[in-house]
């Protein structure tokens, strides 16, 4: 993408603060202009002070440098506050934009991203996008000033003197960009020095094992130290350029301030000038010395502004491959859906690799449908193909007979409670995790017959027994300084805070794998009892889950190999019928 | 899912004095080098006040006398004294920051060493990640104090008090009106300071709540979307983001007001000053030179007290990190050479011995009083459903962990009464997937044992066909391998830790056996490694595959952590116990993938 084209996307941005960008544009001038007026207070001084004045004058002098600093100061305040403030706005805007860009992006956007490089777009690139629009868009405008000021100023005392003062000045701005590239381009090459030995820690600490069975720690201690040693002198190189740096800027400063004092003073003499516009050019000079060095970092934190800019028009400009279809006709909310799903004639492919073959089946309101099959048989896909985390190829899944890509987001994820094999809970408590899927609806959070309701499904999940045990009960905070729960107290939180939000239809993706069978059969038991109308869609490595489902679907590869409830499968002495035995076989084991 | 450990964003304390020792001690071995900085940020200090100086003295001398004789002369003094500071700043700054990189160089050596040292459990513990950010940014962060926290104050505090001296020693009158403004300059940069630091520390407060907040809603996001609570944690991170942006908003304003407040103490010294100072030139006691110098020297003389108000959050952060290093370097092996500790050197023919060993990892008991022992040569398989304490055999016998009661005997001494090198350079390890290092083959095969020849290499490559490998690699023993070996197959990796072990000749091999499939060729050819590698030496094998036991001198059961059953494959199916269901169900198994 163009620079401009990118730029032009953070002008929406910029224009919802326009009036505020004028006053502190305004007092940018006026700050900028009325710190320049001090230097000339002085030549007055100065120049009365060679020819004789009056104390009454020196105490005018005096309180117009107090009153100049006064309003140069409130301006310089009031830019920094607007300028400075209205980045951290815009900041505020763009993460916000940011965040709820990604609300919209699919499950597979994710599984495609790593969630560090999301964060990092949302944070240093954001901030660096923020530098751009605020510092330095203010250095910019306030150096540009005080250059052209100055030197008008400076001409206006003697052009002649103006002249060979700025000689080494353009000097000062080509040591700035031309030392700011080969910094960089020699710090990239520090950045490879750290990648290295960052991968040589990485690979000796994760191979600890190795390492030490071996007696490898003096090889590995060598090969760090080779890297270290790379780093160093990589660090070396930097060093001895970017230590030049500074001390070059003095020089040409120097050298300027150096032409002043000896050209300066003799045109004093030669009655050219007078010693206060020699005392003011010093003053000028000074202030000039600033833009100089401003000049270079300001043109770095642009370039990095726009680079970060355009990493985080990356995510800002990913079309959401999921559409909500908009409102339906018939099914406007969750509870106008009946729960009969079907699949029909099924094909799906995901990343280029296909997934499902050709899988049909219907499942009755009430029905429980049961998915089994080895690792990488397609049974997650399928569930996900539901509530559309994955997007389903258009009639091929169905809800009461609707395609679900035509049935409004929030109606068909709202009559959908999915429970994953690894739930992903939230750092609060346990009660607002439960009661998540029904947050911000009209019940307000914890009223007391919400809380019978938590409650409810709290005893469903069999989490009541664990919740005895925890300090404070339904109040206790998931991970961090409360109680890290179990594999299986998370799946049944999970299942919990499904069933609050009343579903038409429960999935549960493997969602017992990590709870005792007992327990399993106490919560299926259950959920038989008291959501005997919702359909159930049961994935699981267990006989024991799915013996009692209506309809058990055995896939593998993509394709259902075979389909019936449990006596009729294991009478068939296929597939199912082995997993049959070998669970068997583990129970008694397990036994012994 | 439970968030981050917070332990990096914790702000901590600003100055500690013990750490602060401890870090200055890493000073020790460059000296030398912080000799030649101190003198050369003095002589630059001192360089840097001559220019206001020198306008005096051409004022008063040469532009209010009108000669201009000798103003030549202070012209290239100038020149001379800008060319030495520039050398005098470049030397300041390269001798810095060269120490600041020899320290981190010497702190990460340390760092590396410990680690090396510490033991594996301690691994089991500490992610990776971790770990390497204390050897990457905690060490980065403690260079910025170093290389310019350092230098900059020693260069504030001279440039600070050469000012004073020298307006002192031009005129004392003058000088104490100049600095009658600086309690002022302490005031307003004591209100500062305190502001900014409350407000850095809650800016960092919502910078790691945003942190945390958006980790959560990125890997959590399907469930955010399922649950169709995409406005409610919008609300939440917006409720965050915006505390963040009015800490940031309070922040700005201290900012805003600390540096034209600053700039205007800076005003009225200068029109103090001019006051009194021009009053005196009136009288004819000060020269107008001088008056135009102190003018010059009021300028200069602020920066470096608002300066050094800013190497505050430098000092912070290192103080920070310093705290996470130290305590990394704090952390004492457990598992080390015990005084009593020597080499064995002979018997040297591998025989194991467990006598009543019962450990736990964890509070959970691993294995619980198992006692049995491998004659020398003998070649064992043990077998287990997973959890049953097959892999802690291996982290027992190699010392990784030391047992908690009963012991664990080589050739008929206790490990823990030999040295570590002594005890582990018996044996040679097979893992599941075998684990390869950057680097060359040769070092892979060779793992650091200088007097293995090439040909030896080649040879132990040979007898475990790894040959093959080495000769499809463009550049033989000189063929790169990536990290982890990820541009060779499983099998190959497989082939190259089998002719490693071998190279390695122990007396005792350890074989993970790899539960990943492997193509029928390359399974034969490391089926046919393996017999060459076991030949004359005790072998112990931990078989994920019943296949593998079979040919096998012992077969040795272990059931959640208890030895139950020990004898020949054959001898074992006629138990009828664990060991034949377990065979049953892994024939089951089979039959299950086999589609």
């Amino acid at each position: 993408m163009r620079i401009g084209a990118s730029l032009r996307k953070l002008i929406p941005y910029l224009a919802r603060y326009q009036r505020r960008f004028a006053v502190g544009f305004v007092s940018l001038i006026l700050a900028t202009g009325i710190q320049l007026v001090s230097p000339w207070v002085l030549k007055l001084a100065v120049d009365d002070l060679t020819r004789g004045v009056t104390r009454q004058k020196l105490a005018v002098y005096a309180g117009v440098l107090i009153a100049v600093a006064l309003a140069g100061g409130y301006f310089r305040f009031l830019m920094r506050r607007i300028v400075i403030g209205i980045s951290r706005q815009i900041e505020y805007d763009l993460r916000n934009d940011f965040f709820s860009y990604l609300q919209r992006l699919p499950l597979a956007y994710f599984q495609r991203h790593r969630t560090g490089d999301l964060m990092s777009r949302a944070t240093n690139d954001l901030n660096a996008v923020r530098m751009m629009v605020g510092p330095a868009i203010m250095y910019s405008c306030s150096t540009s000033i005080v250059f052209v000021v100055g030197v008008l100023m400076m001409l206006s005392i003697s052009p002649q003197l103006t002249l060979f003062v700025l000689l080494p000045l353009p000097f000062v701005s080509l040591v700035v960009r031309g030392f700011g590239r080969a910094i960089y381009r020699r710090s990239e090459q520090i950045q490879e020095a750290l990648a290295h030995l960052s991968s040589t820690t990485q690979e000796a600490l994760a191979g600890v094992r190795v390492v030490r069975a071996y007696g490898r720690e003096a090889v590995e201690i060598k090969r760090f130290r080779r890297s270290n040693d790379d780093y160093l002198s990589r660090s070396r190189a930097v060093i001895q350029l970017q230590g030049l740096f500074y001390p070059s800027m003095s020089l040409f400063l120097g050298l300027s301030a150096l032409i002043v004092l000896w050209l300066g003073s003799r045109l004093v003499v030669a009655n050219q000038i007078t010693v206060g516009d020699f005392v003011a050019f010093n003053g000028y000079l000074v202030m000039l010395s600033w833009p100089m060095i401003a000049f270079g970092w300001v043109t770095n934190m642009l370039q990095r502004g726009l680079a970060a800019w355009r990493r985080m028009l990356d995510v800002l400009e990913t079309q959401p491959s999921i559409r909500d279809p908009g409102p339906h006709p018939s099914l406007r909310t969750p509870s106008d859906i009946v729960g009969r799903v079907e699949f029909r004639d099924l094909t799906f492919a995901y990343d280029g690799q296909p997934v499902l073959d050709g899988v049909s089946a219907t499942v009755e309101p009430g029905q429980m449908l049961a998915v089994v099959g080895p690792t990488g048989a397609g049974k997650s896909t399928l569930v996900d193909l539901l509530p559309r985390l994955l997007d389903p190829p258009s009639g091929s899944v169905l809800i009461d007979g609707v395609d679900v890509r035509e049935i409004p987001l929030s109606v068909l994820r709202g009559a959908i409670g999915y429970v994953p094999q690894e739930p992903f809970l939230f750092s609060r408590s346990i009660a607002h995790n439960v009661a998540f899927g029904t947050l911000g609806s009209e019940l307000p959070a914890r009223t007391d017959s919400d809380n019978c309701s938590i409650s409810q499904v709290v005893d469903i999940a069999r989490l009541d027994k664990d919740i005895v045990d925890f300090p404070e009960g339904l109040d206790t905070m998931v991970g961090e300084r409360g109680v890290t729960l179990s594999g299986g107290q998370k799946q049944r939180t999970a299942i919990a805070r499904a069933l609050l939000t009343d579903p038409r239809i429960l999935i549960l993706d493997d969602a017992l794998s990590a709870v005792d069978t007992q327990t399993e059969e106490e919560i299926l038991v259950q959920l038989r009892r008291r959501f005997r109308q919702r359909t159930s869609i049961v994935v699981s490595h267990r006989i024991s889950t799915v013996r009692d489902a209506d309809l058990i679907l055995v896939l593998d590869q993509g394709k259902v190999v075979e389909c019936g409830t449990h006596d009729e499968l294991v009478r068939q002495a296929g597939l199912y019928a082995g997993l049959y035995r070998k669970q068997l076989l583990e129970a008694e084991l397990e036994a012994s | 899912m439970s968030v981050a450990p917070m332990d990096e964003e914790v702000v901590g304390k600003a100055y500690d004095s013990r750490l602060m020792w401890r870090l200055l001690g890493y000073l020790r071995p460059h000296w030398s080098g912080v000799t030649v900085a101190l003198v050369a940020i003095a002589g630059h200090s001192i360089m840097q006040l001559a220019q206001p100086y020198l306008t005096k003295v051409v004022i008063d001398q040469h532009i209010l006398t009108g000669t201009l004789d000798g103003l030549d002369q202070i012209a290239l003094l100038f020149l001379v004294i800008l060319l030495t500071s520039f050398v005098l700043e470049y030397a300041e700054t390269y001798t810095m920051q060269m120490m600041g990189q020899r320290i981190m160089y010497d702190l990460r050596m340390q760092i590396y060493r410990h680690l090396q040292r510490l033991d594996v459990r301690f691994y089991d513990r500490n992610p990776v990640g971790r770990l390497m950010t204390r050897v990457t940014t905690d060490v980065d962060a403690l260079n910025d104090l170093f290389a310019s926290g350092v230098i900059s104050v020693f260069r504030d505090l001279f440039t600070l008090l050469g000012i004073m001296a020298i307006l002192l020693f031009m005129d004392w009158r003058l000088a104490v009106v100049a600095f009658s403004v600086l309690p002022l300059i302490v005031v307003v940069t004591l209100w500062f300071r305190a502001h900014a630091r409350e407000s850095y520390r809650r800016v960092r407060g919502w910078v790691a709540r945003i942190n945390a907040t958006l980790q959560e809603n990125i890997t959590g996001m399907s469930t955010v979307q399922l649950f169709r609570q995409e406005r409610h944690s919008f609300g939440q991170f917006d409720d965050i983001n915006r505390a963040h942006r009015d800490a940031n908003l309070d922040s700005v304003f201290y900012y805003a007001t600390f540096y034209p407040a600053i700039e205007f103490v800076g005003a009225l010294a200068t029109a103090l000053i001019i006051w009194f100072g021009g009053g005196w030139t009136l009288e004819n006691t000060l020269t107008l030179g001088s008056l135009v110098a102190f003018l010059q020297y009021s300028q200069r003389f602020f920066r470096p007290i608002s300066d050094l108000s800013e190497k505050f959050n430098i000092l912070q952060s290192a103080m920070a990190s310093s705290e996470r290093v130290f305590g990394l370097l704090d952390t004492s092996a457990e598992i080390t050479d015990r005084p009593t500790s020597r080499a064995v050197t002979k018997p040297r023919d591998g025989r194991l011995t467990f006598d009543h060993v019962s450990f736990a990892y964890r509070d959970e008991d691993v294995l619980r009083d198992v006692s049995f022992s491998i004659a020398p040569g003998e070649r064992v398989g043990i077998v287990g459903a997973t959890g049953a304490g097959k892999t802690t055999l291996i982290n027992l016998l190699l010392r990784f962990y030391d047992v908690n009661q009963g012991s664990v005997s080589v050739d008929g001494v206790d490990v823990r009464d030999m040295s570590l090198s002594n005890l582990r350079c018996r044996f040679g390890l097979v893992l599941q997937e075998g684990y390869l290092f950057s680097g060359t083959i040769r070092d892979n095969i060779a793992m650091g044992q200088e007097r293995l020849t090439d040909d030896a290499i080649l040879t132990a490559a040979r007898h475990v066909h790894a040959d093959r490998v080495i000769d499809r690699l463009s550049d033989g023993l000189d063929s790169v391998v990536v990290e982890r070996g990820a541009t060779l197959s499983v099998g190959e990796k497989q082939l190259l830790s089998l002719a490693r072990a071998l190279a390695f000749d122990p007396a005792v091999l350890i074989l993970d056996e790899a539960t990943s499939s492997i193509d029928t060729d390359t399974e034969l050819l490391i089926q046919d490694g393996l017999r060459t590698l076991m030949d004359g030496r005790t072998t112990i094998a931990i078989a994920h595959r019943l296949s593998t036991v079979q040919d096998m001198d012992r077969v040795i059961v272990f059931h959640r952590g208890e030895l139950r059953e020990s004898g020949t494959h054959q001898e074992l199916l006629a138990l009828r116990g664990i060991y034949y269901r377990l065979y049953q169900l892994q024939y089951k198994d089979q039959e299950f993938d086999g589609r």
